[in-house]
């Protein structure tokens, strides 16, 4: 027997804050990308009581995700939204969750993410992650995006920080450590970067813009 | 002088695409700030800086 919408409400306004819980409840988080990032960023805004939450991923779990992202082994071979969305309903069963099974192009970002304020770029690919974030700020003038760049390797996880760039541009990571550079992506260091991704937009959502 | 990522740099006159592959930066991995705002892709050939300009190149590594 699982708690009612209301009793859920009332255990995290009881821990949030009301007026915060309120506006939680009343958000909208696109999260692109659905890999050791997006699985983490996702996990932790379902937990914080945002309301609606819209997962875009074209893949599906393979056995090399399970080292970092939120997967479980008898998921293998389904899509990661399809997976993601099982955990996640388990996890806040009042979350409203849209999944998108579809790769995120230049031509598909205008209409895909019209409906929300707060965007996380969580792609892998050094390229894709710059598309995504140049397509939103140039397209939307009114939306945030918070990016997530360099978290591979056993470096120390005091390099992994948030900065504002500029305007409505925030980037989380080291900003240096690629995977492209040979270094593998450790749980323990994704989830870092991923926690300073979905607490940036906690952030947002609260009314702070500063880091 | 303009400031690139913070510091100054004799640059004015030059395109974004230029200070881009100057700072050793790959054009497809990077998003570009000029004064705050985002310059479009499209518009890194023919937008050129000027004497007191701020820039922000992040170049983005893979991985997430």
């Amino acid at each position: 027997m699982i708690p009612s919408k209301e009793e859920m409400f009332a255990a995290l306004a009881e821990r949030h804050g009301t007026d915060m819980q309120k506006k939680l409840s009343e958000a909208s988080v696109a999260v692109c990308g659905l890999g050791g990032l997006g699985s983490n960023i996702s996990i932790a805004l379902a937990r914080a009581g945002v309301g609606r939450l819209h997962i875009i991923d074209f893949d599906k779990v393979d056995i090399s995700n399970l080292n970092r992202q939120q997967y479980f082994p008898d998921q293998l071979g389904i899509p990661k939204t399809e997976a993601l969305e099982q955990t996640l309903s388990r996890i806040a069963p009042y979350c409203h969750i849209t999944a998108d099974t579809v790769k995120l192009t230049p031509d598909n970002i205008p209409s895909m993410l019209k409906d929300e304020k707060f965007i996380c770029e969580a792609f892998d690919k050094a390229d894709q992650k710059a598309m995504l974030v140049n397509t939103v700020l140039e397209t939307y003038p009114d939306k945030y995006i918070v990016a997530g760049s360099g978290m591979a390797g056993t470096f120390s996880a005091n390099l992994i920080h948030t900065r504002r760039v500029a305007g409505r541009f925030y980037l989380c990571g080291d900003e240096v450590n690629g995977v492209a550079e040979g270094e593998g992506l450790f749980a323990s260091r994704v989830l870092v970067c991923a926690a300073h991704q979905a607490h940036m937009i906690i952030r947002l959502i609260s009314g702070e813009t500063e880091c | 002088m303009v400031k690139i990522n913070g510091k100054e740099h004799e640059a004015a006159g030059k395109t974004i695409a230029q200070l881009v592959l100057d700072g050793g930066y790959k054009p497809e991995r990077v998003a570009v700030e000029l004064n705050l705002d985002i310059v479009p892709k499209a518009k890194y050939n023919d937008t050129v800086v000027k004497d007191g300009d701020s820039v922000e190149i992040v170049g983005f590594v893979g991985g997430g």
